[in-house]
């Protein structure tokens, strides 16, 4: 597998003012408007507290959990898979869909597809896979991976858009208006819904005691995917379940609120069984969840449930955009997921952070995101995955912060530097700090100085 | 071994250390109001609150509210419109409806949401094909949180159950809001006390 090499994806994006001044103001109102949902709230942090508390009691009791939820769906009529890895998810799926000579799938917004791609998969064995989220389409249609978890296509403005439809769905290329943009995307797609011998949805929630699951979307597809044809399958994570019906309340009051900053998803929907004359089927899908449960930093990430504030809330993230995390999650999260996945390809996500923690306290699950940054930045120096120019910095850092004197005189050197070098020595093309930002002036006289003059005298 | 078993022994081989299961509060003291609180937060989830008429006609009202409403499909007996769900034989027939007229089982006052499942619906993909949705919503139903929600028994006797707040929305294009992403266009709730309990 080819490194992926953030910086260097993430060129073009920051290249381009209008996307990235664009990109990284939207995300930050999804953030504001985060803050102000949880301010209105004042058992916020205490159902932060309770979200992470369940998600850990279920985790460290998964196996047991999802034979109850296994029970339960069975007796509800629903058929249930288990898949190992994603080659199996995609198999089970592919022989659930021949067996109903279904031809096209209608399908809303699954991470876990993305993980297993099982887009390309279908589509290789004459499958037509249809995205029916706006965003998720966007990207589909554009041969791309959804760049947000929440939002697919918040790295586009409205007339890269306009540029898709205008090939793909035959809309004008130079109408860039969002209502005629969706309306079109709405019109190409019902009749596909229609059309379609099968849906099939992700998994948000899986009730155990229930036998459940429950899906949130603002648009309804899920609930046209999976009311309107015959056929209904969900891809379901392994680590989806929780035990209670009464801990939806504690995740559902935070999922949205954590996401976009509104109460509630337009629709939050619970699939129990088949409807009459149709068929509902389960798969459940490992795909590294389980080896993920046994590594002792990293476990507590299974507690995730996809919101993506640790994203919106992330300065690095907003401004390299997810395409140029190169793996199905990007932001924080994907920094702490992927690598689990494949260390030796994401070992350049972890340094994709600025340490700042806020993606730890945004997190309604509580998960330790920028500790385990850090931890995986350990790992990836151990295994020697450093790139060579970090590698040798790192040296020379070393060495220079413990020895005092040569220290001292390294950082007179410097402030002289940047006051005296010319402007095309400092932002030479090795120093990775001189790139879209100024190097502060340097102060007037360094701290030890200082307190040499006004306290050492004392 | 199957891949399930395989799954399950590598889930018991991580072998953690078992945390205890936290009890959640019903978080409910001091609640606002639950008619006033809903009303504010479904209008803020893009909702729209239609006081019963004078006269008592429902009907009329829809056809006011929808003056090019041609398919009115009810799922109610306080409302005639032009279909009977009653007549649905197949989901895919619903593709014409311009409204649809439902009521929900009980509305959540914290989300602005509204409750409603096969039961109600008769035909699930009524609330998704039309093009609008008119829900007829006894003030006394409303619940103040989802924490009360979640703990009614109405979800276990329902293959599938919606919390609907409000129409298909979508912002993923530049951030601007549409009404009528993928499934109705608008969502109406009309104050009607139930007749019979």
């Amino acid at each position: 597998m080819k490194r992926v090499d953030h910086v260097k994806a993430s060129r073009a994006f920051i290249a381009d003012e209008k996307h990235i001044q664009f990109h990284d103001k939207r995300l930050w109102v999804l953030r504001t408007l985060r803050d102000q949902a949880a301010h209105s709230i004042p058992e916020w942090e205490e159902l932060r507290s309770l979200a992470s508390g369940i998600k850990e009691h279920t985790l460290t009791h998964l196996a047991d959990y999802l034979e109850e939820f296994e029970r339960n769906a069975t007796n509800n009529g629903v058929i249930v898979h288990w898949a190992k890895d994603a080659e199996e998810h995609n198999r089970i799926v592919h022989e659930i869909l021949s067996s109903h000579s279904a031809k096209t799938l209608v399908k809303s917004k699954s991470m876990l597809t993305e993980e297993c791609e099982m887009r390309e998969y279908l589509e290789a064995r004459g499958i037509t896979v249809v995205e029916t989220d706006l965003g998720e389409r966007i990207q589909q249609l554009d041969h791309q991976r959804p760049a947000h978890i929440v939002v697919p296509a918040v790295h586009k403005l409205a007339s890269d858009v306009a540029r898709v439809f205008s090939k793909t769905l035959g809309t004008d290329p130079d109408n860039s208006d969002v209502h005629y943009l969706a309306e079109a995307q709405r019109d190409a797609t019902r009749p596909l819904i229609l059309n379609a011998e099968a849906g099939m949805t992700g998994c948000n929630f899986a009730v155990a005691e229930t036998g459940g699951i429950t899906v949130c979307t603002n648009e309804g597809n899920a609930d046209l995917s999976a009311n309107v044809p015959p056929l209904h399958i969900a891809s379901i994570g392994i680590e989806k379940v929780i035990p209670k019906l009464e801990h939806l309340g504690v995740f559902i009051r935070m999922l949205s609120r954590s996401a976009l900053g509104s109460p509630i998803t337009q629709y939050t929907s619970h699939f129990r069984g088949p409807r009459k004359g149709a068929e509902m089927h389960f798969v459940l899908v490992d795909n590294g969840r389980s080896a993920r449960l046994a590594m002792d930093d990293f476990w507590y990430s299974l507690k995730c449930i996809r919101c993506g504030a640790c994203m919106n809330t992330c300065p690095v993230y907003r401004r390299s955009s997810g395409l140029s995390y190169g793996g199905v999650y990007s932001g924080p999260i994907g920094a702490i997921i992927n690598p689990t996945f494949d260390l030796k390809k994401y070992s350049a996500l972890p340094f994709a952070s600025t340490m700042n923690g806020s993606c730890t306290n945004v997190c309604p699950v509580r998960i330790n995101i920028h500790e385990q940054i850090y931890k995986w930045r350990q790992i990836v120096a151990e295994k020697h995955e450093l790139p060579f120019v970090k590698k040798e910095a790192m040296k020379v850092a070393g060495k220079v912060l413990s020895e005092p004197k040569l220290y001292r005189a390294a950082i007179k050197a410097a402030d002289t530097a940047v006051a005296k070098l010319p402007r095309a020595f400092i932002y030479n093309p090795f120093n990775a700090w001189g790139k879209q930002r100024e190097v502060p002036d340097a102060p007037e006289q360094t701290f030890r100085d200082w307190y040499l003059k006004n306290r050492k005298a004392k | 071994m199957s891949s399930r078993n395989a799954i399950l022994a590598s889930l018991r081989a991580a072998q953690r250390t078992p945390a205890t299961l936290p009890d959640v509060p019903m978080f409910d003291a001091g609640l606002p109001p639950a008619l006033d609180r809903f009303k504010e937060t479904f209008a803020g989830m893009g909702g729209i609150w239609a006081e019963m008429p004078v006269d008592g006609d429902i009907d009329a009202l829809i056809r006011a509210r929808f003056l090019d409403a041609k398919v009115i499909c009810s799922a109610v007996p306080e409302v005639t419109g032009t279909r009977r769900i009653e007549q649905v034989r197949d989901p895919h027939e619903l593709n014409d409806v311009d409204v649809g007229v439902v009521r929900p089982r009980f509305a959540v006052a914290e989300t602005g949401s509204i409750w409603l499942s096969e039961v109600q619906y008769q035909v699930n993909s009524l609330g998704y094909l039309s093009q609008h949705l008119v829900a007829l919503l006894d003030p006394a139903d409303i619940i103040g949180n989802l924490h009360h929600a979640y703990h009614r028994s109405d979800f276990f006797d329902a293959n599938y159950a919606v919390l609907m707040s409000g129409p298909s929305a979508t912002a993923d294009i530049e951030g601007v809001l549409i009404r009528g992403a993928q499934g109705t266009r608008s969502l109406t709730v009309i104050p009607v006390p139930r007749t019979v309990a």
